[in-house]
């Protein structure tokens, strides 16, 4: 290689090693301050589809992606303030730009209906969000199904998600366990069994890892709802043979009540606070849904 | 017809020339980046986005050759002054216009037909990679045939962006050329809303301009199938074909229109 090209690809290298070493010193000296993250500039989905000329269902994907993205941050997060505050405009935003986006009505439905600190809490928006995604894809005994599940899951309304599973049942293309589910549900809502068998339908029926792993997750609440409900009368038992409230676990283990601290389906310590037995905040399986009524 | 022929091949030669067809590697390199990265990013879907962005990286890059080569065919030409001696040899303007659009179309061919192979490669490798259990969930396979559907009408848009640009250089500076080639591709897919300009406004006569744009202008909207594909939605034969006969019949009048002014221009 001549003399000038070394020099020209030395002065290069030593130009890159400069740049590398400005940017690790710039690190060091601290950043600025950071503004809002949560900004969307544009929240109008008629505004958006047309500004996106012929690129909608790209713009529908970036959209998606941030959607997840923001559900998945505010949920790992660390600090104090956990707010979704842009999820449903981002899935709102996602579905406007393309209404066939069937797994974003789906698991934009899931992400909304979780209670804090896994989610905004937000129901209402979650059959907001699959009424919508109903409305593009008429014939989909799935929304029907998922909006009667929103109804069965958080808001206890055994009638409302009965009607909805009996009307997902008539819709075309509906498994046979749809009929079944409606019934059981008018006659036996609240019950763990009702409910059981309606996360193991879905974990049959899945067809994303995702829903098989909430499934399992959801089936497992109910496990430990169970174990919370033996643990709560263990507590009773104690009491009433002692005289005196149990508070701790090695109390219970002492006098032959436990093998051992109990721990929940994950595997995660339950906690011992006064009388009452629930979750460590740790555990994946946090929180517990709301009472699922009577155990059997 | 040879002599065409002749214009249209020596065009290709340019673009290759010119390194046109590197962009065939950021293509290749997008797509398999991003059908790494989807995965991570996102949950589910990951096909349906490859096929959406792959679509659109197809009509994205074909319509930067497009408007960025094509406006300066003729106006390279003429500034070089290589237009004299083109125009002393026995070629006529008609040629010498649609040769050039000839050339222009087959580098946008080769593009795009190099473009879908990569893609459908990378589609085929995610479908061959996605257990059983999660393709039966799809709509249609990954490497779904009725894909083509958009192309070829990605393919028809890009060749009318391509009659847009070399219509305006021949009469006007590239950088002009370029911002009206790309206003009206621009104005083209805002089209339905003039036709339908008579709900917003009082004035007859603003709306009657406008239906009467609405139907003058190029509508490139009406060649974007890609939701439809992309979610395996029917197309009918009969909108591909009027489609595509819409275009080809307007790229024809951007031509002929092209040479009209050509053939009056005075090179003295």
């Amino acid at each position: 290689m001549p003399t000038r090209a070394w020099t020209t690809a030395l002065t290069m290298a030593a130009l890159l090693a400069s740049a590398v070493g400005l940017q690790a010193l710039r690190e060091r000296t601290g950043a600025l301050t950071a503004g809002p993250d949560n900004l969307l500039y544009v929240r109008s989905p008629e505004v958006l589809r047309r500004l996106s000329l012929s690129f909608d269902s790209l713009l529908a994907d970036v959209y998606w992606i941030r959607a997840v993205q923001h559900y998945g941050g505010t949920k790992l997060s660390t600090g104090p303030d956990k707010s979704y505050s842009l999820l449903y405009p981002l899935l709102d935003l996602t579905t406007s730009l393309d209404p066939q986006f069937t797994i974003a009505y789906h698991f934009g439905s899931l992400f909304l209906a979780e209670p804090p600190p896994g989610g905004p809490g937000r129901p209402d928006l979650a059959i907001t969000l699959l009424e919508k995604g109903l409305a593009a894809n008429p014939d989909s005994w799935e929304f029907t199904q998922a909006i009667g599940f929103v109804h069965y899951w958080w808001y206890q309304d055994y009638p409302t998600a009965a009607q909805w599973f009996q009307r997902a049942s008539m819709m075309p293309g509906a498994p046979v366990w749809m009929q079944p589910l409606a019934a059981v549900t008018l006659a036996e809502g609240g019950r763990r069994d009702g409910s059981r068998l309606l996360w193991q339908q879905i974990a049959k029926t899945a067809q994303e890892d995702w829903f098989k792993a909430e499934a399992a997750r959801r089936l497992a609440q109910l496990d430990a709802l169970d174990q919370v409900d033996q643990l709560t009368a263990i507590l009773r038992a104690y009491e009433s043979r002692t005289g005196e409230a149990a508070t701790t676990w090695n109390a219970l283990v002492q006098r032959g009540y436990l093998r051992g601290a109990p721990v929940d389906p994950s595997g995660t310590p339950y906690r011992l606070d006064g009388q009452a037995v629930g979750l460590d905040p740790r555990s994946p399986l946090y929180p517990l849904p709301k009472q699922q009524g009577r155990p059997r | 017809m040879s002599t065409i022929w002749k214009v249209a091949v020596s065009v290709f030669r340019e673009s290759v020339r010119d390194k046109v067809l590197y962009n065939l590697v950021f293509f290749a390199v997008l797509l398999m980046a991003a059908s790494y990265l989807i995965g991570q990013l996102t949950a589910g879907q990951d096909v349906k986005i490859i096929k959406d962005l792959g679509l659109a990286a197809i009509a994205t890059f074909g319509l930067l050759i497009a408007v960025f080569i094509g406006i300066g065919l003729v106006w390279k030409e003429v500034e070089r002054r290589s237009i004299y001696s083109l125009l002393s040899k026995p070629l006529t303007r008609q040629q010498f216009i649609v040769g050039k659009y000839c050339g222009l179309g087959i580098t946008l061919l080769v593009n795009v037909a190099a473009m879908v192979a990569a893609y459908y490669a990378v589609l085929a490798y995610m479908g061959a990679m996605t257990p059983q259990a999660a393709r039966d969930a799809w709509v249609a396979p990954a490497a779904d045939p009725a894909l083509l559907q958009a192309v070829a009408l990605i393919v028809i848009e890009l060749l009318l962006v391509t009659a847009i640009a070399l219509f305006f250089s021949t009469f006007s500076s590239p950088f002009l050329s370029a911002i009206l080639t790309l206003g009206l591709w621009v104005i083209g897919h805002f089209n339905a809303d003039l036709r339908n300009f008579q709900a917003v406004v009082d004035s007859p006569v603003a709306a009657g301009v406008a239906r009467a744009l609405y139907y003058v202008l190029p509508n490139f909207s009406a060649f974007d199938v890609k939701h439809q594909v992309v979610h395996a939605l029917p197309v009918p034969a009969m909108y591909l074909v009027s489609t595509a006969a819409y275009g080809c019949v307007y790229i024809a009048l951007l031509l002929v229109a092209a040479v009209a002014v050509f053939s009056r221009r005075d090179f003295k």
